[in-house]
């Protein structure tokens, strides 16, 4: 039988035009290839019947890393969605704190084992609590930013009671998939966001599918991107399996918010090779031809045939590297699976809080 | 002690907590210079500037997300609803989303925000300007619902409601805005979210209700009183959480308990206190539960004789009151 050789899509860009050095490349290498293991591995435990659901980032990392790394860790804030697995680890997750919401184990940082896994919420790394229910999150995301307009407005009496602003705003990245650009939510969003030039980054996966339901049939307009000047901002487009132009594209958003210059609806264009969830089955709707197609735009070997023309990749390191993450998903397993389940009663609370435990305040 | 009108108290409310705390502002439609479509944050634009009181898009679920995302990073958004026949475009946002934060995230994230809507009927407001939206919320764990019957209460429940950590919907009872007046005094103090106040004393049976109609059982009862029959009030105010206490005692106290509310009948909020009262209180019980509110209609009616119809009156309370006083 004839081995089939892959033409990925190459990679164009050089990381050095970036600002990126070696070392970063090869970490956002890393944290790819730790995204895509783990994800791995959830289906293979879900279709073992180990855990009851799993909703999967493949396909997504190129963009959730890309972007990771082009906003400031600890201080930026994001208001994620279900495919945000690289994302939340490029950001800091452990597997481990994945591993325990898959299992919805006692432990669990995202909800307490209370929503089903992928609702990624994580305060120390600034990653807000969302929903089921898609584009929610994007004007809330508006809302955060538009406090940090309010911040660096109403500054001096916030300080004067005792309530440090920081020097420059929060930059605050939402993130959805092209399905959720339908909804009246993410419209209002954006009208707002344009409205009061907020530091934010409206970052859209179009993965061509939401469900079973493909792009054409979501929208009349080419691109996602497109929906940006109803709103009087900026529109951007780029290739979501190429990690860098990810970066480059959402760096730039990110600067430009900071600056006070506006919002930026980024389309990274990629496409989901998985079924929707560990419950869909992508065959009732497109064919096995589409699906390989699509998995050249794979941001994984894409970003290691880069590495090796660049000669910062060999495969004895390449091998390296995945004894070292495959290490690290059996470890984020094992903890998952002895950890004990919540209290059943743990059910009951917490219901209301009893003190204001909320905003970013400081540096 | 100042006598103030309903909204003049609440106005007091928000000028006073928007001076105490810079982290506290309005966002709404119409809210700035123009003060509100009922005049509640008039002058305030004016006082605080711009950035304090903004002037929404005219969009109902980003008022409230937008609130959900001010909250979240460290503000204490008061979003008004112009009319809470507009609320249900924001449903979503503050079910879904506002209720279930602090739930959902362990106890990680909460949601400190007030949504104000002004609520009812009797106003000629037809269909979509007369709506009682309370049971909506009610139902929804992690939501605090008060309504207020009086200006004191208004101004030191809405200062408990912008100072509390979660999410409060506050609905004030429109009808009563210039036409319920009482002593207000100046400056700060709270009254508790959370507690049901019985405001009138008897011994015959209870009347429970809330906003507007707690005003007209005042007066239903004082009819009453010159045939003879003791009515004692109950004003719910807090209707999430429900103070189910109160409500025992007083039918303890009563025997019987009459529920008034201008939402229509099926599955409002009178239908929770009468569950209360029939799993928890059927032994103190020697009449029916009856619960008086409007017809299972899809709304207020504009024309003047089909919206009296609709709405429950003190005439119409006190009717009750007598077939529930001869049990």
């Amino acid at each position: 039988m004839a081995v089939e050789v892959k033409e990925y899509l190459p990679i164009t860009l050089r990381h050095e035009d970036l600002g990126l050095s070696d070392e970063t490349v090869l970490r956002m290498y890393y944290h790819l290839l730790l995204s895509r293991r783990l994800d791995e591995r959830c289906w293979v435990l879900q279709r073992q019947g180990r855990v009851p659901f799993h909703i999967s980032g493949i396909a997504h990392e190129g963009i959730g890393v890309g972007a990771a790394y082009a906003l400031r860790k600890g201080f930026d804030i994001v208001h994620p969605y279900y495919r945000d697995l690289a994302l939340s680890i490029a950001l800091g997750m452990k597997p481990v704190e994945f591993m325990l919401a898959l299992y919805g184990k006692k432990g669990d940082p995202h909800s307490a084992a209370r929503q089903m896994p992928s609702h990624f919420s994580l305060r120390r790394l600034n990653i807000v609590s969302g929903s089921s229910p898609v584009a929610t999150q994007v004007p809330q995301a508006a809302g955060i930013a538009f406090a940090e307009v309010l911040k660096q407005k109403l500054r001096d009496a916030l300080e004067a009671a005792g309530f440090r602003v920081s020097r420059e705003m929060r930059v605050v990245l939402t993130s959805m998939g092209e399905g959720s650009t339908s909804e009246g939510d993410f419209h209002e969003a954006l009208n707002w966001a344009g409205l009061y030039k907020l530091p934010l980054v409206v970052l859209v996966h179009n993965n061509q599918y939401a469900i079973s339901v493909p792009v054409w049939k979501q929208m009349a307009v080419q691109r996602v991107a497109d929906r940006a000047a109803a709103y009087g901002i900026r529109g951007a487009v780029c290739d979501g399996g190429n990690v860098l132009e990810v970066y480059q594209v959402v760096k730039e958003a990110v600067e430009r918010a900071r600056a006070g210059e506006g919002p930026t609806l980024v389309e990274a264009v990629t496409y989901r090779w998985t079924p929707h969830s560990s419950d869909d089955d992508d065959r009732t709707y497109r064919t096995r031809e589409e699906v390989e197609q699509g998995k050249l735009r794979d941001p994984l070997p894409r970003l290691r045939d880069y590495l090796y023309r660049r000669n910062l990749l060999t495969s004895q390191q390449e091998n390296e590297l995945e004894e070292r993450v495959r290490a690290e998903v059996d470890e984020a397993q094992r903890l998952a699976e002895e950890a004990p389940y919540p209290a059943p009663e743990e059910a009951l609370a917490p219901v209301f809080a009893d003190e204001d435990r909320s905003g970013w305040w400081g540096e | 002690m100042p006598e103030k009108t309903l909204i003049e108290a609440i106005r007091e409310a928000i000028d006073e907590e928007m001076a105490r705390d810079p982290r506290v502002f309005v966002v709404g439609e119409d809210v700035g210079p123009r003060g509100g479509v009922f005049r509640a944050t008039m002058g305030l634009w004016h006082k605080y500037g711009e950035w304090r009181v903004i002037d929404s898009p005219l969009a109902e679920l980003s008022i409230v997300a937008i609130g959900i995302g001010a909250a979240l990073n460290g503000f204490r958004p008061i979003c008004e609803i112009q009319f809470a026949d507009f609320i249900h475009p924001a449903f979503n946002q503050i079910v879904n989303e506002a209720a279930r934060f602090f739930y959902r995230s362990g106890g990680v994230y909460n949601v400190p925000m007030v949504i104000r809507a002004p609520y009812g009927g009797g106003i000629s407001g037809g269909l979509y300007h007369s709506q009682s939206v309370e049971a909506f919320f009610a139902h929804v764990p992690g939501l605090k619902v008060v309504i207020p019957s009086n200006p004191y209460d208004a101004k030191g429940l809405l200062k408990a409601a912008i100072r509390d950590p979660n999410p409060v919907l506050f609905f004030e009872p429109k009808k009563g805005y210039r036409l319920i007046k009482g002593e207000v005094p100046d400056g700060d103090y709270t009254v508790p979210i959370g507690p049901a106040k019985v405001t009138r004393e008897g011994s015959d049976l209870t009347v429970f209700a809330y906003g507007m109609m707690h005003y007209y059982a005042l007066q239903a009862a004082e009819m009453v009183a010159r045939e003879g029959i003791d009515v004692e009030v109950v004003d719910l105010c807090t209707l999430a959480p429900v103070d189910r206490q109160t409500i025992l005692n007083s039918v303890k106290k009563t025997g019987k308990a009459l529920i008034v509310y201008e939402d229509n009948l099926t599955l409002g909020y009178g239908a929770e206190v009468a569950a209360i009262l029939a799993e928890e209180g059927f032994e103190y019980l020697d009449g029916p539960v009856m619960r008086l509110a409007g017809p299972d209609v899809p709304g207020v009616p504009f024309s003047p004789p089909m919206q009296d119809f609709f709405m429950p009156n003190p005439h119409k309370i006190a009717e009750a009151i007598r077939r529930l006083a001869r049990y």
